[in-house]
């Protein structure tokens, strides 16, 4: 039962973010329950508030971006920039996500059943990402700190110019991107991996994933590489 | 920013709801593209024998009467002229080339849409919905459609600048996202005799396919040649009198999303255009992956 509902057939995304915005941390609210999404942008943006809100159908643009403490679940497919810059909590997209998912993204976990497409965790500095499916190409761009688990394939160029961030692919990739390595799995890589995906309620050996890193070769500007990484 | 939209129905008895399925879908778009909008409708063909072109006479004044009789007096065969507000479709039996020559010789205010046997175009400045309420689209029939909703970024906002663009005969193309490499392309097509109406970066595109559809490319390879030949970032949309095809640059820049049921494909920029189609919920969607080409036929 659903201490707040809204149903965006008659009410604006306007009126439920700022509702939303309104609930402070210890609001006797839990449950939000939004009806008929039907594709509108910016759903459960900017949250501050540890409560859970469940999306019912497809979302636009931007899904719980800048999440903090709430946790969303899009039971649809959501449009690009799904949970970018999330800060904390967590967010579930049971279908597939577009471009950018998670992209930036700081803190929290963002679990995708289905495929993410182009670009998802681009530029991610700290945010977890489990991801059912497969993942476009340029995923894990110039990611700074994070994880990534892929359960399925990855297309062109994963990994580029990575930072500290770590990713964990099940399937094949069909290119690593400048500078990203396939490096062994250690104890700790395993443990990683199991956690995420009990987190993200996915099973499947952990022994099966490889693990992707930075070479650290661009880390130091090299005058005779001409260009060429 | 630009928003597209694409419908093919698959049962023959929905080619008469087209339109009405259409609006809510070009409406969508409106965030997307406020500044100008249009369409192509492919209809049942004309005769065999029989061609016609879409016209738009903007803000002149053109007494329509007067201009199918000195087209008459002029030229052998039956020209017929239907008005739609500032637009009108002229189906004739005669050459479609001459008449275009000859509409350019003595009606040069009014421009040639498209020419055909089965496509209509309308495209205007404005709103997509008043636009859509300005030709009635609601009431539009056929096969399969492109849409499109503009906002300008690279070229003025002129009727002539609006989407589709077309080229040849019953050829549209509509564009979201922008090419790096217009003028290399027309550059290499105009010394091929290949005339351009606006310095719009879609128009060198949609001439150069319809350039390689005269070649005796199939569409699938015009665009696969097209990878090569066209810079930039596009989600492009086409429609021939027997397809509809959809194709994303490499990086998928722009946003695309089909929906197929066994009565209809839809395609539009985003989700939210498709929300209102019956049997949504059935739907299978996916967006379309950068440089594959999907295309269905009617």
């Amino acid at each position: 039962m659903a201490d707040l509902s809204f149903d965006l057939a008659t009410q604006s995304v306007r009126e439920l973010n700022g509702t939303l915005h309104r609930t402070p941390h210890d609001s006797p609210v839990r449950r939000v329950v939004i009806d008929h999404p039907d594709g509108a942008h910016s759903i459960a943006v900017g949250l501050n508030a540890p409560i859970s809100v469940e999306i019912n159908g497809h979302v636009g643009y931007y899904v719980a971006g800048m999440n903090k403490h709430a946790h969303v679940t899009v039971n649809g497919n959501a449009g690009p920039g799904a949970a970018e810059n999330m800060m904390s909590g967590r967010v579930h997209v049971r279908g597939f996500a577009s471009t950018a998912a998670g992209a930036s993204a700081h803190g929290g976990l963002l679990v995708i059943d289905g495929d993410a497409s182009l670009r998802c965790g681009i530029s991610l500095k700290g945010a977890d990402i489990v991801v059912g499916g497969s993942v476009g190409s340029f995923s894990a761009f110039m990611a700074q700190a994070g994880r990534i688990v892929i359960c399925g394939d990855a297309e062109d160029a994963l990994g580029d110019s990575l930072y500290e961030a770590v990713i964990y692919v099940r399937g094949n990739v069909r290119s690593l991107g400048a500078d990203a390595r396939f490096e062994p799995m250690g104890p700790k890589d395993l443990e990683a991996v199991a956690g995420l995906l009990a987190a993200a309620g996915l099973k499947h050996p952990p022994a099966e994933f490889r693990r992707i890193a930075s070479a650290k070769s661009l880390y130091h500007w090299h005058a005779d590489a001409n260009q060429e990484y | 920013m630009c928003g597209i939209v694409g419908l093919l129905v698959k049962r023959p008895a929905l080619r008469a709801q087209l339109g009405a399925l259409m609006v809510p879908m070009l409406t969508g778009m409106t965030e997307r593209g406020p500044d100008s909008a249009g369409l192509a409708v492919y209809t049942t063909p004309v005769a065999s024998t029989q061609h016609k072109l879409s016209l738009y006479r903007g803000q002149h004044e053109v007494d329509w009467v007067q201009l199918r009789q000195a087209l008459s007096d002029d030229m052998h065969g039956e020209h017929l002229i239907a008005t739609n507000g500032n637009h009108a479709v002229l189906t004739t039996n005669a050459d479609p080339d001459a008449v275009t020559a000859w509409l350019a010789a003595h009606a040069a205010e009014i421009a040639v849409l498209s020419v055909g046997q089965s496509i209509d175009l309308y495209k205007d400045v404005g709103a997509p919905a008043d636009i859509a309420a300005r030709y009635g689209f609601a009431k539009l029939q056929g096969s399969h459609l492109v849409g499109h909703t503009r906002m300008a970024t690279e070229s003025a906002v002129t009727p002539a600048h609006a989407h589709p663009f077309t080229a040849g005969r019953d050829f549209c193309l509509v564009h979201n996202g922008s090419l790096s490499n217009p003028h290399l392309v027309r550059k290499k097509l105009e010394p091929l005799g290949i005339e351009f109406e606006t310095d719009n970066d879609t128009e060198a595109a949609c001439r150069f396919f319809e350039w390689r559809l005269r070649e005796g490319d199939d569409l699938e390879s015009a665009v696969q040649r097209g990878f090569s030949e066209l810079d930039g970032f596009f989600t492009f949309l086409m429609g021939t009198d027997r397809e509809l095809l959809i194709v994303r640059d490499a990086f998928a820049c722009k946003p695309a999303i089909v929906a197929e049921t066994d009565d209809y494909v839809a395609i539009a920029s985003e989700f939210r255009s498709l929300a209102h189609l019956p049997g949504i919920s059935q739907a299978t969607l996916f967006e379309p992956k950068p440089e594959e080409i999907y295309s269905w036929r009617i």
